[in-house]
């Protein structure tokens, strides 16, 4: 039986949601052995469009033609059968069950009646053989790294009869190196397959696609073959104006240690050490970049700084004291700054209007309350102000919050946090997930608190981000700081090696 | 979308879900051979006819808005109590406690100190939970509803030991009951059985209202149930709040037994509870968890349970049946709710609509 897909192709596809329209009469077409890249920013339907293609949305307009024929999927199982499968982006694993049991999961869509194990088995290794993607069938998911978990997504999808990928970021969460390798992977498997990925990171785009499609707003408003256009000439449709990510040329200025850890060691949430002694001194007026892949103790650091995590032993030094133990409450009050990991669950309380979760940390100030009693009309006016200063768009300051897309929520943190006019920042992954305008806006936001003399402890797994904002950048791996390179020093080179734990000389 | 399709949206959701409730309830009681309009007529509209009838619907809504008030606290604190019946029983334990042991004191002191102690007595009964999730993380589904066996046991044991009315002992009836209580805790009535109960539980919805959305306490709660880990990491103590949010909700469902017993029985029997604090709990997310809901809910609430008090001996209809049809309404009212919330269902409706008239046109 030929079941091979020779062409895929949207044509006319329109969905729309409340207020929105999310996609707005979008073609696209896939020949085979291509390689599309989805390019756009947040909200601009990338993700949607895929969920219309997977059959979890059906589309007001508009249809879907495999080799010609029209096509409709009711739900995943369809696209399955179709030979469609998508890797999301973050990955759809029982971490306690092993790569084979996983894959088995699987299964039970394709609508076979019994899987045995050991048949799944065989063809997890004949999969793996023929594209190369070499995994562990006995190992359990909790073991395996993010990059290898992707390959078992990876493994996964093609086992249960993938002759179509669907991507969706596929390298936000690994390292370079992990980026680089998948990129060969991929390459490898366009002899034998359709890619469409989605991404927002060019270089990627530049390196694996033949053609683009970008999206803005719901609309196409660019289509071609990638190797005509620069990576700046797409970035530009992207967002429809030239973006330049501001950079840290500033000499360093820096004043006294505002913060230091010393030998801290704190436990991770499953009661193993995730710092071991970790030492780390950073100035007033300086922003030093914390690199490393995620998982290495980042969390702990920034958790255990802000006293929402026990710091088993050593001392956080802030502004004289030791604060290691203190009271989230106390350390807020002593001029700390917190934008969170989680922006949706740890930075804003998401049925709280936007006015309401400006003044989480100072409701008892005698800013906005007295004897106990809220003052609402300072609330809404300090609302205001901060809504047209940070330019965040919303209906009105009476607004959930959680209603608000990513780049908008990380402003209002990032607005609250300015407002109490810290001593202190710390960011963890400040700009993750955002798209490239609201980017700009933090990464020029962060530059101008370093300026006035405030000091930032920024988390992050961007090598970019880091290097561009940075005055130093200390590389963290299992838990310790394994260097600490002035911004000179950095290339992306040398901060990957570290990152992967290998000891410079 | 035009305004005027948006209230004929709302409009007809409404009145298919009447129907609809109307409908079933009538399959069943025709089911069981009763006279569906008669039905319908006693349970609902007779009891507001006099002043009689709905005297008895009020004495009905004021422990439940009391209770519900209670409930919305902990509730919006991200805590759900659903051991109100529990709470109710001890603060009725308290109140009798001090009515029974200081009898003779005058009635501007007596009352305010019986009141308080219903309060203390609902409200450790409250924070028990409240504690035990903050600290040990212990689910309050489960000791609210071990705490109400608890109480209810306890209650029971009292009204047949120390409080027992020594005239009962005299007489040798039995009747597991107080004595009569002291004139000097009585609550005034404004007509027939209704009592200034109703008075307080007002003024408690509106000082609900200002404690949850004009105070720093009132915030930091909502703040805790709407989010307890951003409100973490915004350096608000969730488990403090938690804690105190239940001590709250079981103060109210203990004053709610004070005032059940001030303005109603006057004297400790069983079965006040009636089962209120559990009506509570649904009247609470009836009324949005808002003090502005909850009293028009507490009314609706005590009509259908005034209204199945007196089916059996108008019409003939078991009580049971009637709580069926309540739980029907309440189901299709809920369904209702969540429909007309669901703006993406709206705005398909609104689509097809369009394009019928564009067809005519």
């Amino acid at each position: 039986m030929d079941n091979r897909i020779r062409s895929l192709k949207m044509e006319h596809i329109t969905k729309r949601f409340p207020g929105v329209l999310a996609s707005d009469d979008i073609s696209i077409s896939v020949g085979e052995g291509e390689v599309l890249a989805l390019v756009g920013e947040n909200g601009a339907g990338k993700t949607t469009l895929m969920n219309i293609l997977m059959g979890l949305y059906q589309p007001d307009e508009g249809r879907i033609l495999i080799n010609d024929q029209p096509v409709r999927f009711r739900g995943p199982e369809d696209a399955f059968k179709a030979g469609l499968g998508m890797v999301h982006q973050t990955y759809m694993l029982v971490p306690n069950m092993t790569v084979t049991e996983n894959v088995a999961l699987g299964y039970r869509n394709t609508g076979k009646k019994r899987y045995d194990i050991k048949e799944v088995r065989k063809r997890i290794e004949e999969v793996s053989s023929q594209y190369e993607l070499l995994v562990n069938p006995d190992a359990y998911i909790w073991q395996l790294s993010v990059g290898e978990q992707q390959k078992v997504e990876l493994v996964k999808t093609l086992c249960l009869g993938a002759r179509f990928l669907i991507l969706d970021e596929p390298t936000s969460a690994l390292t370079p190196q992990e980026v680089d390798e998948l990129i060969v992977l991929l390459q490898r498997m366009t002899k034998e397959l359709s890619i469409i990925f989605i991404s927002h990171k060019l270089q990627e785009v530049k390196a694996l696609s033949d053609k683009v499609t970008i999206l803005r707003h719901g609309k196409v408003v660019f289509s071609g073959n990638t190797s005509e256009h620069s990576p700046q000439e797409i970035a530009a449709k992207m967002t429809g104006h030239e973006i330049i990510l501001p950079r840290n040329a500033g000499s360093a200025k820096a004043g006294a240690t505002v913060l230091s850890v010393e030998n801290a060691v704190v436990m991770s949430d499953r009661k193993i050490p995730a710092l071991n002694g970790l030492n780390l001194e950073i100035r007033a007026g300086e922003i030093v970049g914390l690199a490393g892949v995620s998982g290495n103790g980042q969390r702990e650091l920034a958790e255990a700084i802000n006293g929402l995590r026990k710091t088993e032993s050593g001392r956080i030094v802030f502004l004289g004291e030791d604060i290691a133990n203190c009271s989230p409450r106390e350390i807020i009050d002593r001029g700390m700054g917190y934008i969170p990991e989680e922006r949706n669950t740890e930075g804003i309380v998401p049925p709280f209007s936007i006015k309401e979760n400006f003044v989480l940390k100072d409701i008892a100030s005698p800013s906005f309350s007295s004897n106990g009693f809220v003052n609402g009309k300072k609330i809404d006016s300090t609302a205001e102000k901060l809504v047209s200063r940070f330019d965040i768009r919303c209906p009105g300051i009476d607004t959930a919050a959680g209603s608000l897309s990513g780049g908008n929520i990380q402003k209002v943190i990032l607005a609250r946090e300015i407002e109490r006019k810290p001593k202190f920042l710390v960011a963890v992954y400040p700009t993750r997930g955002l798209d490239m305008g609201a980017v700009e806006f933090i990464h020029s936001e962060l530059l101008k608190i370093r300026e006035s003399g405030i000091g930032i402890l920024l988390i992050s797994e961007e090598l970019d981000e880091i290097m561009n904002l940075s005055d130093r950048i200390a590389v963290i791996y299992k838990g310790v700081i394994q260097k600490v390179l002035d911004k000179n020093e950095a290339t992306r080179e040398r901060l990957g090696i570290l990152m992967a734990g290998v000891k410079e000389e | 979308m035009t305004k005027g399709f948006r209230i004929a949206f709302r409009f007809s959701i409404v009145a298919i879900a009447a129907i609809a409730a109307i409908l079933m309830a009538s399959v069943i009681l025709w089911m069981i051979g009763a006279d569906v309009s008669d039905t319908f007529y006693i349970i609902i509209f007779q009891p507001l006819t006099n002043m009689l009838h709905l005297s008895e619907v009020l004495i009905r809504a004021i422990p439940l808005c009391i209770i519900a008030l209670g409930i919305s606290v902990a509730y919006r604190s991200g805590i759900i109590n659903i051991g109100a019946e529990g709470q109710m029983a001890m603060g009725l334990l308290a109140f009798t406690g001090v009515a029974l042991a200081f009898p003779d004191v005058p009635r501007p002191l007596l009352l305010p100190l019986a009141m308080i102690a219903s309060m203390i007595g609902g409200g450790v009964w409250g924070f028990i939970p409240g504690i035990l999730k903050a600290k040990l993380n212990v689910s309050e589904l489960l000791s609210t509803v071990m705490l109400n066996y608890i109480a209810a046991q306890f209650y029971s044991l009292c009204l047949r030991t120390i409080y027992l009315d020594p005239a009962e002992q005299v007489y040798g009836t039995g009747t597991p009951q107080s004595m009569r209580l002291t004139e000097n805790i009585w609550l005034g009535r404004i007509s027939g059985r209704l009592h200034y109960g109703i008075i307080i539980a007002l003024v408690l919805a509106v000082l609900i209202y200002i404690l949850m959305w004009k105070t720093t306490i009132g915030y930091k709660m909502r703040a805790s149930g709407s989010g307890a880990r951003a409100a973490r990491y915004g350096g608000i103590s969730v488990g403090f709040y938690l804690a105190a949010s239940m001590a709250i909700s079981g103060a109210f469902a203990g004053f709610a037994g004070g005032v059940e017993l001030a303005g109603v029985h006057r004297r400790a029997i069983e079965g006040i509870t009636n089962n209120y604090g559990f009506s509570g709990v649904v009247v609470a997310l009836f009324g949005g968890l808002h003090p502005f809901g909850i009293i028009p809910a507490s009314f609706l609430f005590g009509l259908l349970i005034y209204g199945s008090t007196l089916a059996p001996s108008q019409v003939g209809v078991p009580a049971n049946i009637v709580q069926v049809m309540q739980g029907i309404i309440i189901i299709v009212i809920v369904t209702a709710q969540m429909v007309l919330s669901n703006t993406y269902f709206q705005d398909r409706v609104w689509r097809k609509y369009q394009a019928l008239r564009k067809k005519e046109g």
